[in-house]
C-alpha cells in the first residue's frame, strides 16, 4: 500500500521533471526560430554550423563572426552547435543536420581523421558541406563543396618579409639575426605553414635560426620554452613565436631574465613577432612595441562563408579553396608596405 | 534466515523493474517531447536509428558497466581500453595489412588481457576496483600513444567494406527534401550490441549464474551463506566487463573508422550515467540490462535534442544529464529508506 502511494508521487515528481525538461528548450528564440524553419515557407536558408568547441579567443571570435553573418535579418537560419572537442558530438551535430534537411552544413573540424562515413552521408542528402578553418583528409575531394581559411604559410612569409624589409631599414646585416623558433602543437595546420613560412625566409636571407621547439600554442609553455632557451643560448635576439599566447609567454620569460622584449636588436633587446592578432593582452604589447610585428590570423569567417552559400544558390560552383584576406600589424613605422608573392600588403597599426 | 535472504533478493529484482519502468517512461516522455515540440528530425525513423548508429559501442560498454555494478564494483578503465582497442586495429589493419578476422581477434584478446588482470586485482588480491580501473585507465591511454602518436584513417579496403555496410530496417524509411526515398538503416555494431543487451538479459535473468551477480552485489554474507562462491563471481564481472570493452572499442571502431588516442575520451562517465538513469544502483544489487539500453538512448537523445534546438551552449546536455542523475539518485535513496522500513517491520 504504502509502495503504491510512493510510486505515485514519484511518478508525478518524474512527469514534471520531464515536463520541465522537454519545455525549457521551447522558452529560448533559438527554438522559436526552428519551429520557423519547419514550416520552410520563410524562404530563409537553413545552415547547420558544427562548431569544433570554445577553447581560445581565436575560435569564440570566429563563432561569434559565424552567428552574425548567419542572422535572421541577413535571411538565414543557423543552427549552431559547439562539439566540445569531442569528434563524435561533432559527427551527430552533423547526422542530426542531415535528419532537419538543412540546406547547408558548415563544419569546423576538431581532427583531420574520421569524417569520410558522415561526409557521404551529407552528399547522399545533396547538401553541400563547407569546410571553415581546419581541413579533413578524405579520399573523395568531392565529399565537401570547398574549404576556407586561413594560408598560414602566407602568414609566415608577411612576418618574415616585414622582419627581413626591418632589417634593411636599419642597417642590420642579415648574418646578425639569431632567431627562434617557438612552434605551435607539432602537426596543426598553423604550425606547418607558419614555420615553413620561417624556414623558406631564413634560407634565402641566410638567417640563422638558433632552435626550433614546441610550445603548443599556450602562455605557459610558451613561457617555460623560453626561459630555457635564453639559458643555453646568449645570442638570440629575434624569437618567432607561431601565435599570441606564445608570445606573451616568451616576453615574460625575457623580462624575468632581465632582458627587454623590443625591436631594437642593435641595443640587445629581443624582438618578438607573433600571429593571430586577436588576443587583448598581446595587441596591447603591440601597441607598446614589445611585440614588433604580428600576422593577422583572420577569424571574420562568416561573411566570406556568406558569399559562399550566395554563390552556390545562384548555382554556381566557387572555388575549392578559399582564402581569408589578412593583414599585418605593428606600431613601428620603419617598414610601411610589404611585398610577399607580387602582393602588397599595407602595414596596419595594431586594433 | 535463507528464506528471509532469498525475499530480499526477490524483493531487489521488483525494485529493479520498478526503476527500469521509470527510465522507459522518461525516455519515451523526452522523445515524445521532442517529436512534438522540435518536430522535423525527430519525426524520421532515421533519427532514432542513428541515436543506435552513435551508440552501439556505448550500448556495449554500459552493459559491462552495469554488469560490475551489479556486483558492487566499477570499472573506469573501458573508455582507454575502446581507444587501445581502435589504435591497435588501425595499425595491425592499415600498416600490417591485417584481415578483419584478425583484428577482431586483437580487440578481443585485449578485452580479454584487460579482464584478467583487472579481475584478479578486484577479486582475489581485494583491491579497490576504482582504484585498479584507474591504473588501467591511464596505462590504456599512454599505450595508444606508444603504439601510434598520430590520429590515422584505416584505408584498408576489406574494412572499409564493412565500415560502410548498412542493414536496411525493412518498412520504415523517409523522403528527403529531394523527394527521393531513403530506407531507415543501422550500422553492424547496431546488431552485436542489441545481441549482446539480449544475451546478458537473459542470463542476468533465468541463470545461476546472473542471480549470483545480484546476491554478490546486494550482500556478499548472505551470498555466501547461500554457498555462491563470492571471489569467482566478482572476477568474472571484471572479466565480461573488460571483454565488453573490447567489443565495444571493435564497434566503436567499426563507427568512426580511424585510430586516435582522444577516442572514446570520457565514455566511462557516459557509462556509468546510462546505468544510473537505466536503474543501477552504485551500492550494488539492484540494475537491469534493459534499463541500461534506455539509458544510453536517453542520455543521446538529449544530446540530440540540444543540437537540434541549435543551443549555443553545449553546456545544457551535461546540464539535463546532470539533472537527471540527481532524480535517479533521489529515486533509489528513496526506495533504500523504504526497504530498511519494510525490513524493520518484518
Amino acid at each position: 500500500m504504502k509502495n503504491k502511494k510512493t510510486f505515485m508521487w514519484l511518478l508525478l515528481s518524474l512527469l514534471v521533471l520531464a515536463g520541465c525538461g522537454s519545455s525549457r528548450p521551447v522558452n529560448t528564440e533559438q527554438d522559436v526560430l526552428t519551429e520557423q524553419t519547419e514550416n520552410e515557407d520563410d524562404g530563409r536558408i537553413v545552415v547547420g554550423f558544427s562548431q569544433l568547441g570554445a577553447e581560445s579567443d581565436w575560435r569564440s571570435a570566429n563563432t561569434a563572426s559565424m552567428k552574425e553573418a548567419f542572422s535572421i535579418n541577413n535571411g538565414y537560419n543557423l543552427v549552431f552547435n559547439d562539439g566540445q572537442q569531442k569528434q563524435t558530438n561533432q559527427i551527430t551535430a552533423i547526422r542530426t543536420f542531415i535528419q532537419q534537411d538543412v540546406d547547408y552544413i558548415v563544419l569546423a573540424p576538431v581532427m583531420e581523421t574520421g569524417w569520410d562515413s558522415v561526409l557521404e552521408e551529407a552528399k547522399e542528402a545533396k547538401i553541400p558541406v563547407i569546410l571553415v578553418d581546419r581541413m579533413v583528409d578524405v579520399a573523395d575531394r568531392s565529399l565537401y563543396q570547398c574549404w576556407i581559411g586561413s594560408d598560414f604559410e602566407l602568414e609566415g612569409k608577411k612576418v618574415c618579409e616585414w622582419l627581413y624589409q626591418y632589417t634593411l631599414a636599419n642597417d642590420i646585416p642579415s648574418e646578425d639575426l639569431h632567431i627562434v623558433d617557438l612552434q605551435g602543437t607539432l602537426g596543426s595546420t598553423a604550425q606547418l605553414g607558419r614555420s615553413r613560412g620561417l624556414n623558406e625566409a631564413a634560407i634565402e636571407h641566410g638567417w640563422d635560426i638558433v632552435a626550433l621547439k614546441d610550445a603548443d600554442f599556450t602562455q605557459e609553455k610558451g613561457r617555460e620554452v623560453m626561459s630555457e632557451l635564453l639559458r643555453e643560448y646568449d645570442n638570440i635576439n629575434v624569437v618567432y613565436c607561431e601565435n599570441d599566447n606564445e608570445a606573451i609567454g616568451a616576453i615574460k620569460a625575457i623580462e624575468s631574465a632581465g632582458l627587454t622584449a623590443g625591436a631594437d636588436i642593435k641595443n640587445g633587446e629581443i624582438m618578438v613577432l607573433s600571429f593571430d592578432g586577436i588576443n587583448r593582452e598581446a595587441l596591447a604589447y603591440a601597441k607598446e612595441g614589445k611585440i614588433a610585428c604580428i600576422g593577422e590570423c583572420n577569424p571574420l569567417h562568416g561573411p566570406r562563408v556568406a558569399a559562399l552559400i550566395q554563390s552556390l544558390e545562384r548555382g554556381r560552383e566557387p572555388e575549392k579553396f578559399n582564402y581569408v584576406e589578412e593583414s599585418i600589424f605593428s606600431t613601428l613605422d620603419d617598414v610601411e608596405t610589404i611585398k610577399v608573392d607580387g602582393i602588397e600588403y599595407v602595414v596596419a597599426s595594431p586594433k | 534466515m535463507e528464506k528471509a535472504n532469498k525475499e530480499s533478493i526477490f524483493k531487489r529484482v521488483s525494485d529493479t523493474n520498478l526503476l527500469l519502468s521509470i527510465t522507459i517512461v522518461v525516455f519515451v516522455l523526452m522523445y515524445i517531447g521532442a517529436a512534438l515540440i522540435l518536430g522535423g528530425a525527430f519525426t524520421k525513423p532515421q533519427a532514432f536509428f542513428n541515436i543506435l548508429n552513435a551508440n552501439a559501442a556505448l550500448i556495449i560498454t554500459s552493459c559491462g558497466m552495469s554488469l560490475v555494478m551489479i556486483t558492487g564494483g566499477i570499472d573506469i578503465s573501458i573508455g582507454g581500453v575502446v581507444a587501445l582497442v581502435s589504435m591497435c586495429c588501425a595499425v595491425y589493419l592499415d600498416y600490417h595489412d591485417g584481415s578483419i578476422f584478425g583484428s577482431v581477434l586483437i580487440a578481443l584478446g585485449i578485452g580479454l588481457a584487460y579482464g584478467i588482470v583487472q579481475g584478479v586485482l578486484v577479486a582475489y588480491l581485494d583491491i579497490q576496483p576504482f582504484i585498479v580501473s584507474l591504473a588501467g585507465m591511464f596505462f590504456a591511454r599512454g599505450m595508444t600513444t606508444i603504439v601510434n602518436t598520430a590520429p590515422f584513417n584505416v584505408s584498408n579496403e576489406k574494412f572499409v567494406a564493412l565500415k560502410l555496410t548498412r542493414i536496411n530496417v525493412p518498412g520504415m524509411g523517409s523522403t528527403n527534401k529531394l523527394g527521393a526515398y531513403v530506407p531507415a538503416y543501422v550500422e553492424i555494431g547496431v546488431v552485436v550490441a542489441i545481441i549482446i543487451v539480449l544475451v546478458l538479459f537473459v542470463v542476468l535473468r533465468w541463470t545461476k549464474l546472473g542471480r549470483s551477480f545480484y546476491a554478490v552485489g546486494g550482500n556478499k554474507q548472505s551470498a555466501l551463506m547461500l554457498g555462491i562462491n563470492v571471489k569467482r563471481t566478482k572476477f568474472l564481472s571484471h572479466l565480461i566487463c573488460s571483454v565488453l570493452a573490447g567489443i565495444g572499442g571493435y564497434v566503436y571502431f567499426l563507427h568512426v573508422g580511424s585510430g586516435a588516442a582522444s577516442h572514446a575520451m570520457g565514455m566511462e562517465m557516459n557509462a556509468i550515467a546510462s546505468s544510473i538513469i537505466g536503474g543501477t544502483m552504485l551500492t550494488g544489487g539492484v540494475g537491469n540490462i534493459i534499463g541500461t539500453l534506455f539509458g544510453v538512448l536517453s542520455l543521446s537523445t538529449i544530446q540530440n535534442i540540444v543540437s537540434s534546438a541549435g543551443f549555443d551552449q553545449a553546456w545544457w546536455t551535461g546540464i539535463t544529464i546532470a539533472a537527471m542523475l540527481c532524480l535517479f539518485l533521489l529515486i533509489q535513496s528513496v526506495i533504500m529508506a523504504n526497504k530498511k522500513k519494510a525490513l524493520k517491520a518484518v
